[in-house]
C-alpha cells in the first residue's frame, strides 16, 4: 500500500498557485487515511470476530457433546471412590466339621453410620440411639454429630431389630452400610479352634473380615481366597462329639471345682482331632479382648488343650515303658527293685509303699515313681530323649493352629541322670495334652507316629515307626490292666475296652518347688484296647473331689470318671458298637500272665 | 414549488421509534432472551423450592421474586435496546463510575451473609452486587477507550483500559470474587483481540500461560493433585459435581419427570450455580440442548451481526457483551458437564438472583442495541472510497 503523504507538495502548491485552501487537501487525505485505517481494522476484526464465534460454537457443542455422553451413560449407585486395588473382598469361606455342619459363615447385616450434615435434629438422634444401644457415650455422639465431621461410624453391625429401632428414629442423617458378619452358629463351641474375626479395612458397601485366632487366622489366606470359589473349609471335628466332650468335661470340671480343664479326642490312626476342648471357653461371636493385667493362662481365650503345657506325671511312664520293651531291656514280668533310691541328692519315692519289688506291669499298674526311674536309668539319657523326640514331645505340635506355635515343650536345661529320672515318671518336662494325645496314638496304634491335625484327610502323614506292633500291643495290655485293676478302675466302660494311663503331677510353684495341694490331673487313654480307634486325653487343672472325707485330688478320683463318662457317651456317636464279653476276657487273660 | 418556498409543517426526522426498533432489532436474539427467563422461572419452581423450605419460607417465594426481577430485567432490557449506541456509551460510562464507586465502599457498607466474602449492598427487600452490574459498564467503557484509540491522534486506550481492568480486578479479588475477576479480565482480553492485538503478543501470552500451567503441573503439588482430581474418571459422589453428575445421568433424555428430581434437595447451589443438573435431572437432554441452543443463538449471532459493524465503538462493545454473556453460560455449563474444574458462576437469565437476572437484563439489551441493523455505508466499496 503506497503511503500518499498528507499534504503532497505537487497539490499544495498547485492549490496554492489557483488561490484555493491547502488545508482541504491535508482534511481530504485525513480523512482518506482515516477511512484506510478503519478498513484495516475492520478486516482484521472480522477474522478475530470469525475466530470468537468458532470458539463459541465449539466450546457449546462440546457442553451438549457432554451433556448428551453423560446422559446417555446409566446412573450407577454412588461409590465412594473406590480404585481396584482398594476393593475390600469380603467374601469369606464357610467353615464345617467333617461331616458338613457349619462352624462357621457369613451372615448379611448393615453397619449404621452417620453422616451429621444431613442431620434434621442431632441431638434428638444422639438421645434415640443412646436408648437403643446404653453402651454408647451420649455426650460423644452428641458432640460428634454437631461438630463439623461429615462421617462417623456409629455401630459395626445391627441386628434387625437394632436396625428396624434406627430406622424408627427415621433422620435422614443416619445410614445403613452392608456387611457380612462372621457368625458361629455353635456359640461356644469349638471357639478355641475357630479363633474368630475382626473387621479389617472398613468401607461404606462392606467390610474385610480378618481372622485373628485359632484356624480362621492359620486359614486367613485360604479363607479369603476367591480362587477357592466359595469351597467351605472341612475340619476334622465332629460338631457332635464336639459338643457332648464339652458338656461332659464342663459337668466335671464344675464338679470337681477345676479351674480349668481341656480334653482331646483324636484318630489314633491319622491324627485327625475329632474333639478338642478347652474350657473355660468364650463365645467365638464376641471374642473377648485379652486384659493384659491378668495371666494369660487364666483367660478363656487360652486354649489349655493346645497352648497349657504342663507337667502331665505319671501318664509318661509309657514312655519309659515302651522303650524300655522296645529295646528289649525288660518283659511286662520283669521284676525291678523299688526301693525309694537317691540320685544326686534328689530322693525319687512312691505316693505309697508298694513293697522293694514289683513287675514292669505291676510298676505300671500301681504308678510307682521308682520302677519307671529305673527303667529310665536302664535305658540312659541320650536314648530316652531320641525316643521322646520321634515321638513329638519336644517339638510343637505342628497342629493348624496359631496358638500352636507358641506351645514349646518346657525341657530340662540339660538331660541329667536325675532329669531322665524324672522325666520317666512326668516331672521336669511340661508338654501340652495335644502333645500327650499324639505321644499315645504313636505308641499304641501299632506304632506309627501320627501327626494332629484339624482338617478331615484321606491321606493322613504316618510314620516314621516309633515302636514294633508287639510293643504296642503288650503297653496296651498293661494299660488296659491300669483301667481293670489300678489306679483307674472307675475308667471302665462296658464294652469299650479302655486302656490308659492317670497322672497326677503336682503343680509347680512360681515362686519355686511345687505346690502341696494343686494339681493337675490327667488321663490319657485309647480304646477299645484290643484294636484301638481313638485317644482321649482329659486334664483337669486343680480338681479336688470333696465327696469325701479327704479331698480327693488323684486322677483316678477326678480325670478317670469324666474320661469314663466321655468314652461311655461319645463312642456310640463315633459309631462304635459297644464290645461283647468275650473281647474282654482277651485283656483278663493277659492279666493272668 | 409553494412548499419549496414557504415551508410546510416540518417533516418527522426518521420513522417513528417503535416501528424502528422492531425493523432493526435482531428478533433471534431478542426471542431467545424471552425464553431463557421463561425456563429460568419453570427451573426455578423445582430448583429453589428447596431452599425456601430451608429458610422457611412460603414455597414459591423465590420464584415470585424472580419472576418480578425478571419482568424489571425483561423492561430494562427493551428500554436500553432502544437507546442509541451513543447513548449507550453515556450511560454505560456513567454507570461505570457509579458501580466503580460501589465497589470500592463495599469493604465499608456491604454485608458478607455469611459466606465469607463481602460482595453486597443489602437494602431490605433487595440485594445488589455492584459487579454484576460493574460487568457491561467496565465493557463499554474499555470498548470507548480502544475504540477512541484507533483514531488519529487518539489517546493511548489500550494502555489507559488495562489500567482500569487491573484496577477493578485488584478491588474484586480483595472481596475475594475471583470468578467476576476473571470474566473482567476476559472480557478486556477478548475487546483487545478484536480490537487487534499483535499475533506476537498473542502466542508469547498463550505460551506462557501453557508453560507456566505445565510449570506448576509438575512442580507443585497441590495444583497437580487438583488437575488429575479433576481429570480422574471416578467422581466423589458427595461433591457437588458427582450430585450433577449423577443427576445428569438420572435425567437420560427425557428426564425424570416435572417434580420428581431429587438433585436440588441435595445441593445447596441448585437455584444458581448448578441449575442445569436440576434442569437435566427433571426435563432431560432436550432441555438441557435447547438451554444450551438459546446461548449459542444468542453469542454466535451476535458476532455474525458485529462482524458487518464498521463502527469500531459498536464492534468492540457488542464483542465483549457478547462474550461475557456467552461464557458466563458455557462455564457455568462445562462445570456441571464437569468439562471445566468447579468455578462458581450464574447461568444469565436462568440462575436465581435478583442482581444477576436485571445485570443480565441491561447486558443483553446493551448486547441487542450494539447488534440493531444500521446502514453501514457499504455503498462507499462501490463507489471506490477506502481501500
Amino acid at each position: 500500500m503506497t503511503r500518499t503523504p498528507l499534504r503532497p507538495l505537487a497539490r499544495i502548491l498547485q492549490a496554492r498557485a489557483k488561490g484555493e485552501n491547502p488545508d482541504v487537501i491535508e482534511r481530504e487525505n485525513i480523512r482518506q487515511r482515516h477511512e484506510q485505517m478503519r478498513d484495516r481494522q475492520r478486516h482484521l476484526a472480522e477474522g478475530r470476530l470469525l475466530v470468537l464465534g468458532a470458539f463459541f460454537f465449539v466450546a457449546f457443542i462440546a457442553v451438549g457433546l457432554r451433556m448428551g455422553m453423560i446422559s446417555a451413560s446409566d446412573p450407577t449407585e454412588p461409590r465412594a471412590s473406590g480404585s481396584a486395588d482398594s476393593q475390600i473382598l469380603n467374601q469369606r469361606a464357610d467353615i464345617v466339621d467333617r461331616d458338613g455342619n457349619i462352624l462357621a459363615t457369613n451372615m448379611a447385616t448393615y453397619s449404621l453410620y452417620a453422616q451429621p450434615q444431613q442431620m434434621i435434629n442431632p441431638v434428638a438422634v444422639a438421645k434415640d440411639l443412646k436408648k437403643i444401644f446404653p453402651d454408647l457415650d451420649l455426650a460423644r455422639m452428641e458432640r460428634q454429630f454437631t461438630g463439623k465431621r461429615t462421617f462417623v461410624w456409629i455401630r459395626k453391625t445391627l441386628s434387625p431389630e437394632q436396625m428396624q429401632e434406627v430406622h424408627d428414629i427415621g433422620d435422614p442423617g443416619l445410614l445403613f452400610g452392608p456387611r457380612e458378619m462372621r457368625l458361629y452358629p455353635n456359640g461356644h463351641l469349638a471357639s478355641h479352634i475357630l479363633g474368630g474375626v475382626r473387621f479389617g479395612r472398613e468401607g461404606v458397601d462392606s467390610a474385610e473380615l480378618v481372622g485373628v485366632g485359632g484356624i480362621e487366622k492359620v486359614y486367613d489366606n485360604w479363607l479369603r481366597d476367591p480362587a477357592n470359589g466359595g469351597k467351605p473349609l472341612v475340619l476334622s471335628l465332629d460338631l457332635t462329639a464336639e459338643a457332648t466332650v464339652r458338656e461332659v468335661l464342663k459337668a466335671g470340671m464344675d464338679m470337681l471345682h477345676a479351674k480349668g480343664a481341656a480334653a482331646v479326642l483324636m484318630n489314633v490312626h491319622t491324627g485327625e482331632i475329632v474333639s478338642m476342648v478347652s474350657l473355660p471357653d468364650f463365645d467365638p461371636n464376641e471374642r473377648p479382648t485379652p486384659k493384659p493385667t491378668k495371666d494369660p493362662g487364666d483367660s478363656p481365650l487360652f486354649n489349655r488343650a493346645v497352648q497349657g503345657v504342663y507337667e502331665l506325671g505319671s501318664t509318661f511312664k509309657l514312655f519309659v515303658l515302651a522303650q524300655a520293651l522296645q529295646m528289649g531291656l525288660v518283659t511286662p514280668d520283669t521284676v525291678i527293685d523299688t526301693k525309694p533310691f537317691r540320685l544326686g541328692g534328689f530322693l525319687i519315692h512312691d505316693f505309697h509303699n508298694y513293697g522293694s519289688q514289683m513287675t514292669v506291669t505291676k510298676i505300671l499298674v500301681e504308678s510307682s515313681n521308682i520302677g519307671a526311674a529305673r527303667m529310665a536309668q536302664m535305658i540312659g539319657p541320650e536314648k530316652q530323649e531320641a525316643f521322646l523326640r520321634t515321638l513329638g514331645l519336644l517339638n510343637t505340635t505342628g497342629v493348624q493352629l496359631v496358638e500352636a506355635e507358641g506351645a514349646k515343650p518346657i525341657l530340662p536345661p540339660k538331660w541329667t541322670d536325675v532329669a531322665s529320672s524324672t522325666i520317666a515318671y512326668g516331672h521336669g518336662l511340661a508338654v501340652s495334652p495335644l502333645h500327650l494325645a499324639t505321644a499315645y496314638a504313636s505308641i499304641l496304634n501299632g506304632g506309627m507316629r501320627i501327626y494332629p491335625t484339624l482338617i478331615k484327610t484321606d491321606h493322613p502323614k504316618v510314620g516314621p515307626r516309633v515302636v514294633s506292633e508287639k510293643v504296642s500291643a503288650t503297653a496296651r495290655a498293661i494299660l488296659r490292666q491300669v483301667v481293670t485293676q489300678g489306679t483307674a478302675s472307675m475308667g471302665n466302660v462296658k464294652g469299650y475296652d479302655i486302656a490308659g494311663k492317670t497322672g497326677t503331677a503336682d503343680k509347680p510353684d512360681p515362686q519355686g518347688g511345687y505346690y502341696k495341694n494343686k494339681v493337675v490331673s490327667s488321663f490319657a487313654s485309647v480304646f477299645p484296647a484290643r484294636d484301638p480307634k481313638y485317644v482321649l486325653v482329659v486334664t483337669l487343672d486343680e480338681p479336688s473331689d470333696g465327696t469325701g472325707k479327704d479331698a480327693k485330688r488323684t486322677a483316678g478320683w477326678t480325670a478317670v470318671p469324666v474320661a469314663a463318662e466321655i468314652v461311655r457317651r461319645v463312642a456310640p456317636l463315633l459309631g462304635m458298637r459297644p464290645q461283647v464279653e468275650t473281647a474282654s476276657l482277651n485283656g483278663v487273660k493277659l492279666a493272668q500272665n | 414549488m409553494t412548499e419549496m418556498v414557504h415551508g410546510v409543517l416540518p417533516a418527522q426526522a426518521g420513522e417513528p421509534v417503535l416501528p424502528r426498533w422492531w425493523r432493526t432489532i435482531d428478533k433471534w436474539s431478542l426471542t431467545a432472551a424471552f425464553l431463557l427467563y421463561g425456563m429460568g422461572l419453570l427451573l426455578g419452581l423445582a430448583a429453589s423450592v428447596p431452599l425456601a423450605t430451608r429458610n422457611g419460607l412460603p414455597p414459591f417465594h423465590y420464584v415470585d421474586r424472580q419472576a418480578v426481577f425478571g419482568l424489571v430485567a425483561m423492561v430494562a432490557m427493551v428500554l436500553v435496546s432502544m437507546m442509541s449506541p451513543a447513548n449507550v456509551r453515556r450511560f454505560g460510562v456513567t454507570g461505570f463510575m457509579i458501580f466503580f464507586v460501589a465497589l470500592v465502599l463495599l469493604p465499608f457498607f456491604g454485608s458478607d451473609f455469611g459466606k465469607g466474602a463481602t460482595r453486597w449492598f443489602s437494602f431490605g427487600f433487595i440485594t445488589i452486587q455492584p459487579s454484576e452490574f460493574l460487568k457491561p459498564a467496565f465493557v463499554v467503557l474499555v470498548a470507548w477507550l480502544m475504540a477512541a484509540s484507533q483514531e488519529i491522534n487518539g489517546p493511548p486506550g489500550k494502555a489507559l483500559s488495562f489500567a482500569v481492568a487491573v484496577v477493578v480486578v485488584g478491588f474484586l479479588a480483595a472481596q475475594p470474587d475471583f470468578g467476576q475477576s476473571a470474566l473482567i479480565l476476559f472480557s478486556w482480553g477478548v475487546i483487545y483481540f478484536v480490537a487487534g492485538a499483535p499475533i506476537v503478543l498473542l502466542t508469547s501470552v498463550g505460551g506462557l500461560v501453557a508453560g507456566g500451567g505445565w510449570l506448576a503441573y509438575q512442580y507443585s503439588d497441590h495444583f497437580a493433585k487438583r488437575i488429575n482430581g479433576f481429570l480422574a474418571s471416578e467422581v466423589d459422589p458427595r461433591t457437588q459435581i458427582g450430585y450433577a453428575t449423577n443427576a445428569i445421568q438420572e435425567g437420560g433424555f427425557f428426564g425424570v419427570g416435572v417434580g420428581n428430581g431429587q438433585v436440588k434437595w441435595s445441593l445447596p447451589d441448585a437455584h444458581t450455580d448448578f441449575i442445569i443438573a436440576v434442569a437435566a435431572e427433571e426435563y432431560g437432554l432436550i432441555l438441557v440442548m435447547v438451554i444450551i441452543g438459546l446461548y449459542a443463538l444468542i453469542v454466535i449471532r451476535s458476532l455474525m451481526r458485529l462482524m458487518k459493524e464498521r463502527d469500531p465503538f459498536i464492534r468492540l462493545a457488542g464483542t465483549g457483551l457478547a462474550c461475557i454473556f456467552g461464557i458466563q453460560a458455557f462455564v457455568n455449563m462445562g462445570v456441571a458437564a464437569r468439562l471445566l474444574p468447579a468455578k462458581g458462576m450464574t447461568l444469565p437469565f436462568v440462575s436465581y438472583g435478583g442482581s444477576s437476572i436485571i445485570a443480565a437484563g441491561i447486558t443483553m439489551g446493551m448486547l441487542l442495541a450494539f447488534t440493531r441493523s444500521r446502514p453501514q455505508g457499504q455503498i462507499g466499496d462501490f463507489l471506490g472510497r477506502g481501500r
